[in-house]
């Protein structure tokens, strides 16, 4: 989807969002923000995260929704419905914890939760793709507990 | 280039040669090596005869033997020099003692007292290296071959060819110094890296990326027999097994799967790539065969089949699944079925490779940390052999006794201190290294030594 215009904080937002497909660096994590932010497009990147959360955390080894996970999606879901031509990509990441391959496939059941559910809720497939960067896109760049929880998610970016 | 070959040694060296250099300089204009037998100063029958070792080497933890490697002159004499030693020194089994005098005729006298059981002596003049070796004690002439070069970037090359020979005839073994290793080159920030597909000597010399690193790489995969990688990337967002020629510099899709094809690795005949594809919450192995582009399905556990690497004799394939609820290494057949678990230590496995010489599966091990260790095809006689904060991507070189290997080092806030490198260890557990890369480094894959 093509942005012709933004505010000011939403260009800085997706400044660092649109590098190629991967928007971590601008996200605000779990941004279960319910108030409106004034100066974002409606149904961009810089909305989803600011106004919805763009992503859902998992514990660890597990591609299993918390209850947070599940009211997310709930939101991201509706959100879908409000802008139809919205295209996402679902992007499963993991900690450090696993090997690369394995935390491929893991970060691939991730994404495919995340998508699952989504799908539950009425989002037309046709909307989503997957994808999975194992363990090679960590939002927290350190090592420790709190790191490896940012680490383990699914990640829901505007196409 | 045509090699003017009479012993059986050689033919073995000239065999390696052709593949070898088209794969590595492609299309670029560089001479060939040429080898040739030097006869003895004594003129003995049998000189050059592959015969039996000099030295046996067992698992076991040996003292270095002592060897007299001698100056081959300034120049590219002195690279040779110091290539031959480093090789010979880091593999632990020799002790390279130096020497000044590169002379026809060794003093064996002064060699035998300072304890050297081989000698060294060879000289360099233009594009031409000679070298022998020696037998301290009896004073006989073990080796003797003359290599003609043109052009720097072989210089290196032919002093791994020296070390293999003397590698081979001091311990019955074929050398691993004239190979190469895949990997990924990695720059940037922990949180956004540039991965590049790169391929170095197994030294860590001649680096050099393959990609631009525009779209993510993983695991590069060396063909035991041609001059390809296969490897993971996400051109396109679409992360799937591609194959990299590195002669053409083309690239190609292998496969043509829906889900996220992954984990690569050659059988041992090089005509076909087992990997994994993912299907709902789990992945698939397939293997797929790169003359025809076929595909055949080998597990549909719906857990999650992945790393799934060829016994040497291509009849079997070890991998890890999570289907029992923690990921443990399973052998099945290489036609699929029969599957059976053979890891059963506290903690989860995976990435297992087969040695080449069939005896172990070298594995690694999450329990608390990460560990590399080897087990029995069985699961019988689990060794650990290093750890680290992650230790991963265990390649044999292709003779079995060495691995190398990924070390992460943990980071700190903000991705400081985080270090990515490639490293080596005997199959004993014993004489760990760093390999030198321009970059971080991952993923290592060692070439064979007929490529």
């Amino acid at each position: 989807m093509k942005l012709k215009l933004l505010g000011a904080f939403g260009a800085a937002l997706m400044l660092a969002a649109c590098g190629h497909s991967d928007d971590k660096g601008a996200s605000t994590g779990n941004g279960a923000a319910q108030q409106t932010v004034s100066g974002v497009v409606p149904g961009s990147q810089a909305d989803l995260v600011a106004n919805v959360g763009d992503r859902v955390f998992f514990p660890f080894n597990s591609n299993n929704l918390t209850s947070d996970a599940r009211s997310t999606l709930n939101r991201q879901s509706e959100w879908l419905k409000r802008y139809p031509n919205v295209q996402v990509m679902v992007a499963g990441n993991c900690d450090d914890r696993g090997t690369e391959e394995y935390n491929i496939a893991l970060g691939s059941r991730r994404a495919n939760a995340a998508r699952d559910y989504l799908v539950s809720l009425g989002v037309s497939s046709d909307r989503i793709t997957t994808i999975s960067y194992g363990k090679d896109r960590p939002i927290s760049e350190g090592d420790n507990e709190e790191a490896y929880a940012q680490n383990r998610n699914a990640t829901t970016s505007v196409r | 280039m045509r090699p003017i070959i009479s012993d059986k040694e050689a033919d073995i060296l000239s065999d390696m040669l052709l593949p070898r250099r088209t794969m590595l300089y492609g299309c670029a204009a560089v001479g060939g090596v040429l080898a040739t037998p030097l006869s003895s100063a004594f003129a003995q029958s049998g000189d050059n005869a592959p015969g039996a070792a000099e030295i046996t080497v067992d698992r076991a933890r040996n003292e270095p033997i002592p060897i007299v490697v001698p100056s081959f002159g300034s120049g590219n004499g002195a690279t040779i020099t110091q290539v031959i030693t480093d090789d010979l020194n880091n593999t632990g089994l020799f002790r390279v003692i130096s020497a000044t005098s590169s002379s026809a005729t060794p003093d064996f006298a002064s060699y035998k007292a300072m304890g050297a059981r081989a000698v060294v002596t060879g000289n360099t003049s233009g594009g031409r290296v000679e070298f022998r070796l020696w037998n301290t004690l009896t004073g006989q002439q073990i080796q003797g071959t003359a290599y003609s070069f043109s052009g720097s970037a072989e210089v290196r090359r032919v002093a791994h060819m020296i070390g293999d020979v003397i590698y081979e005839r001091m311990l019955g073994e074929k050398g691993y110094f004239n190979t190469r290793i895949a990997y990924v080159s990695q720059t940037g920030r922990r949180s956004n890296p540039t991965k590049k597909l790169a391929v170095m000597d197994y030294d860590g010399a001649n680096s050099r990326t393959l990609t631009n690193g525009k779209w993510l790489v993983l695991t590069p995969r060396f063909s035991p027999v041609s001059n390809q990688v296969a490897f993971m990337s996400y051109v396109n967002d679409r992360p799937r097994v591609y194959l990299f020629n590195l002669q053409t510099g083309q690239q190609r899709l292998l496969g043509d799967f829906s889900g996220i094809s992954f984990a690569p690795r050659f059988s041992p005949d090089g005509r076909s790539v087992v990997m994994s594809v993912t299907r709902g919450a789990g992945s698939d192995i397939y293997v797929v065969d790169l003359a025809s582009g076929s595909k055949r399905q080998l597990t549909s556990s719906g857990a999650i089949d992945t790393s799934p690497c060829y016994s040497p004799d291509g009849s079997q394939i070890v991998f890890s699944s999570d289907r029992g609820g923690k990921q443990q290494l399973y052998i099945m057949s290489a036609s699929g079925g029969g599957a059976h678990r053979i890891s059963y230590g506290s903690g989860s496995y995976a990435g297992p490779v087969w040695s080449p010489r069939k005896d172990v599966i070298a594995f690694v091990r999450i329990s608390g940390g990460f560990s590399l260790g080897v087990m029995a095809p069985d699961g019988t006689g689990e060794r650990i052999l290093t750890k680290g904060y992650t230790v991963e991507s265990p390649t044999f070189c292709p003779n079995g006794r060495v691995l190398a290997f990924c070390n992460q080092s943990a980071a700190g806030a903000g991705g400081s201190g985080f270090s990515s490198s490639i490293k080596t260890i005997d199959v004993t557990g014993f004489n760990e290294h760093s390999v030198r890369t321009p970059t971080m480094a991952s993923g290592p894959s060692w070439s064979s030594s007929n490529t």
